[in-house]
């Protein structure tokens, strides 16, 4: 083996930019993902700017049906892969292995691999709206529209690819974070100790592991369909463009729990800490968690009513599809009665994880109304559904987001947000949404069908539209806020302090921003919210609670050493990607990527641990 | 001396006791068991589908894939036997036993790249006493319709009708999910390959830091148990209808 004495050797202490991009540090690696995905999130909205500027008044022609299919499919996968997915892998990055009292996650370079993945995977899809069109056949790219034969460009080829990637990355980073919260717990911190967002990123990422494959192999029959003309879904030759729709179900059902889970974990956290009170039936949250995980492979053709699957199947998924809807409902109690008869205090993030809940109730109201199969036939690709996946991604989702953003923005970087920006932020936030989104209810139940690029005046929609496309621009207003505050706080705000909120859980326990070992002393753990009984504990004895302040330099605590690896790896499936998307000639370009990322992959393997420091010459 | 890095992470002390690479592979089998579950189900779901030929029936020889079948369980063992020379630090044995896994690997390989090219090709017959007498897949009806023509000779009509991954559900499901397989067997030699060459330089491969050697066995067992599935369901269901 030519690489085992690699000669390129392990980067120690670099700064600068090479800092960011050697790094294996699990708070900043989320932070890149953090800012990555927030840019992503801000392209993701600019598409769907512009498809409601076309939908302001009847008739328009600001862009064309062609580029308008082109806008809401991109803005679907931007939303959900590059978006609200890889922000809620910031979060588990942050903050997982601080609330587990751990020093890092259990396989950092891979976790460094995952992020570079993620952006490699994120650049093939957004580069396909300047390589001659980006994908249209909406984000489920249902079968036959995504046909070579229908769809002879390279847009469907570039979603194609960029998914596998995305999910490529995706599955590292779950496998790490199970790894890592089953396994790097500090002692004492039994999974019924666990804070409510391990729990839901545990949960969350037992649904990525299993949910992927799905895809991932829909995804490559797809992919031997347009490239080497197979037959999965070529109805001439006896495929089923319904097995499509069933395999991309099977994924995408458990897959808005990968996108709402999280969202439900941060809110968990937030709630108690500002209600002044533990979390209302914190067995309850796990286990109605575990269930919605659980059925949630149990409802995926409640997207299918109207494809004709016949009286039984449509009647069991009814059922099922009401029945997922008891374990949510359990989980808004849970927070109610978090919040009912505590001191509240309303904070920024409170506020959003208020406004989460009132919202996600909205949106779950309207899932149980076309659960219901008759009632569903009505609104099936309607603006009923529209409304409905807004109110839970954007209202569900997004919002959580927002609130663990506030929430941990004196952690992640020593500095406090101002609370007044922070306030008109949320309720400009708020009105937006509802106008925006609400009248597409009605919209919907009047019929108007989405992924349309025009309609005529004598439909009697143009009030309801343009309503929604003024919410849309109060919102986005309310989006710059919320940015000129973050990136004005993080440069000049107050220092915050290790644990501004009275925190309950170990994250506040350590000195913010997190020192880059996290914990000088590896926690022991006696209780659930640990943190907030030790400050108890501590005060009822007269003793001075440690931590939150300023620690000595540990220089004992010999911490993993940055790697160039895991981006190599990424750059070989960035270019490997590239190249499968252009077969004919090109699978050239492919093998380069396979070749750089093999070559990769064994210097990572035999990588040499050569900090000076620590002075011992271990290559595995 | 606290060795907090990945390359150490084996000594690591953990939550469990259970090391966390070893528990990343059991994570990326249960993925990896939805991966090939989703292959199986398309290949169910196109089950007698297609609407030409060939078959199943008309193609396969579980022979020779009973053969292919049982070179690829022995390499399961000779796995074993590998891992059970390193723990007693009998490195020639364990190199030995390493290096047949990989030959019966390949040969396995090699098999199925036999396979694939005799099915691209394949050359039906039809025995045109047969006619009326045994049932005939619906490919080899329509070849009977020459019996009495030129085409036949001494009783039989002979014609290449080739099984590709175009020619019909069968072919593409087929070599998809048996494709596949394939290359997770490849990718398995690949790794043993790595290991049998590191076993020769000192202290790489040891019975105290043989973590790689759990691994690759657990990958590999659990891609000839993929195969046990797949020889069952595609092979066996497909040719004997009683199934
Ligand atoms: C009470 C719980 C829920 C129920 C009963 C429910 C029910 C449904 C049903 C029946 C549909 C299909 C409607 C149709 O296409 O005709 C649907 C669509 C959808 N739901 Fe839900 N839902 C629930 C919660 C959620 C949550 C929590 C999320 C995500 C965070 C979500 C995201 C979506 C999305 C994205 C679609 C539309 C997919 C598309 O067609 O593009 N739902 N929901
Ligand atoms: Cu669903």
């Amino acid at each position: 083996m030519t690489t085992m004495a690699f000669p390129i050797p392990r980067p120690t202490h670099p700064t600068g930019i090479w800092n960011w991009i050697t790094t294996i540090d699990h708070k900043k690696i989320g932070v890149l993902y953090g800012v990555t995905a927030f840019i992503l999130f801000l392209t993701g909205g600019i598409e769907a700017l512009l498809m409601r500027i076309q939908l302001a008044g009847p008739n328009q022609d600001i862009v064309s049906a062609e580029i308008f299919n082109q806008l809401f499919t991109m803005h679907g996968t931007t939303m959900i892969f590059l978006a609200i997915m890889p922000l809620s892998a910031a979060f588990f990055n942050f903050v997982i292995p601080l609330q587990i009292g751990a020093r890092d996650v259990a396989f950092p370079r891979l976790n460094a691999f995952s992020y570079w993945t993620f952006l490699a995977g994120a650049i093939i899809l957004k580069i396909s709206w300047f390589t001659g069109g980006a994908t249209n056949a909406g984000w489920f790219g249902y079968a036959p529209l995504t046909s070579v034969q229908q769809n002879p460009g390279t847009g469907i080829d570039y979603w194609i690819v960029s998914l596998q990637v995305l999910g490529i990355a995706s599955l590292a980073a779950s496998f790490n974070f199970l790894v890592t919260i089953i396994n790097m717990r500090a002692p004492g911190m039994s999974f019924m100790r666990l804070p409510l967002f391990t729990w839901m990123t545990f949960i969350t990422n037992i649904l990525i592991v299993l949910a992927f494959p799905v895809i991932t192999v829909a995804l490559i029959e797809l992919y031997f369909d347009r490239s080497f003309g197979m037959n999965f879904f070529n109805v001439a030759r006896g495929g089923d463009p319904v097995l499509w729709q069933h395999l991309f179900w099977v994924f995408g059902h458990p897959e808005v729990y990968i996108l709402i889970l999280p969202a439900m974990g941060i809110v968990s956290e937030i709630l108690p800490t500002f209600s002044k009170k533990p979390l209302f039936g914190y067995p309850a949250i796990v286990l109605a968690g575990a269930i919605i995980a659980f059925m949630g492979w149990m409802v995926w053709s409640h997207h299918m009513f109207t494809v004709g699957l016949g009286p039984i199947p449509v009647t069991v998924f009814t059922i099922t599809t009401m029945a997922i809807a008891v374990p949510t409902g359990i989980k808004v109690f849970n927070w109610m009665g978090t919040m009912w008869g505590g001191s509240m205090d309303f904070k920024t993030p409170m506020l959003y994880a208020i406004g989460f809940v009132a919202m996600f109730t909205i949106g779950g109201i309207s899932g149980v109304m076309h659960s219901m199969a008759s009632s569903d036939a009505q609104q099936q690709d309607t603006y009923f559904i529209v409304a409905h996946i807004h109110y839970v991604l954007f209202g569900g989702a997004i919002f959580a987001i927002f609130a663990g953003i506030y929430y941990w923005f004196p952690k992640i970087t020593g500095r406090m947000y101002s609370e007044t920006l922070g306030k008109i932020n949320f309720w400009i936030t708020m009105v937006g949404f509802n106008l925006a989104f609400f009248p597409q209810h009605f919209l919907g139940l009047d019929g108007m069908p989405r992924r349309i690029y025009t309609y005529d005046a004598s439909m009697g929609w143009n009030l309801w539209n343009g309503v929604s496309t003024a919410g849309v621009i109060i919102l986005a207003i309310g989006i710059l806020i919320f940015m000129h505050n973050i990136v004005k706080s993080w440069r000049k705000g107050e220092l915050a302090g290790g644990d501004p909120w009275d925190g309950r859980t170990l994250e506040w326990s350590i000195p913010s921003p997190p020192p880059e070992y996290n914990f000088a002393e590896i926690p022991t753990v006696y209780d659930r919210d640990d943190w907030w009984a030790r400050k108890r504990r501590e005060v009822r004895r007269g003793v001075p609670v440690a931590g939150g302040s300023g620690e000595d330099e540990h220089h004992d605590i010999h911490l993993p050493q940055p790697s160039y690896w895991p981006l190599v790896v990424a750059i070989g499936l960035f270019i490997g990607g590239i190249g499968l998307v252009y077969p004919v000639g090109m699978y050239a370009i492919s093998m380069v990527g396979v070749f750089i990322g093999t070559v990769a992959v064994y210097a990572w393997s035999f990588e040499p641990v050569n900090d000076p420091e620590e002075g011992e010459q271990a290559a595995h | 001396m606290a060795q907090a890095t990945a390359h150490h992470g084996e000594h690591e002390p953990t939550t469990t006791g259970l090391n966390h690479r070893k528990m990343l592979m059991w994570a990326f089998l249960g993925s990896d068991c939805m991966f090939f579950g989703t292959l199986i189900a398309t290949y169910l779901v196109y089950k007698n589908r297609s609407i030409t030929g060939p078959l199943p029936e008309d193609v396969f020889s579980i022979p020779v894939t009973t053969v292919s079948t049982f070179v690829l369980l022995m390499s399961s063992m000779s796995m074993v036997l590998a891992y059970a020379a390193l723990t007693r630090n009998s490195m020639k044995t364990f190199r030995i036993w390493l290096a047949s896994t990989c030959i019966l690997g390949a040969t396995f390989v090699g098999f199925q790249v036999y396979e694939f090219t005799t099915f691209a090709n394949y050359e039906h017959k039809v025995y045109c006493a047969d006619v009326g007498v045994k049932e005939l897949t619906p490919l080899k009806q329509q070849l009977a319709e020459k019996c009495g023509t030129e085409d036949e000779h001494n009783g039989v009509v002979e014609e290449v009708v080739g099984l590709t991954p175009r020619t019909n559900l069968f072919g593409s499901t087929f070599y998809t999910l048996t494709g596949f397989h394939g290359a997770h067997v490849t990718l398995g030699i690949v790794w043993l390959l790595s290991l049998f060459f590191l076993s020769f330089k000192k202290g790489m491969v040891t019975p105290e830091k043989n973590l790689d050697l759990d691994l690759a066995p657990l990958y590999w067992h659990f891609v000839d148990i993929v195969w046990i599935v797949i020889f069952t369901v595609v092979y066996l269901f497909g040719v004997f209808p009683g199934f």
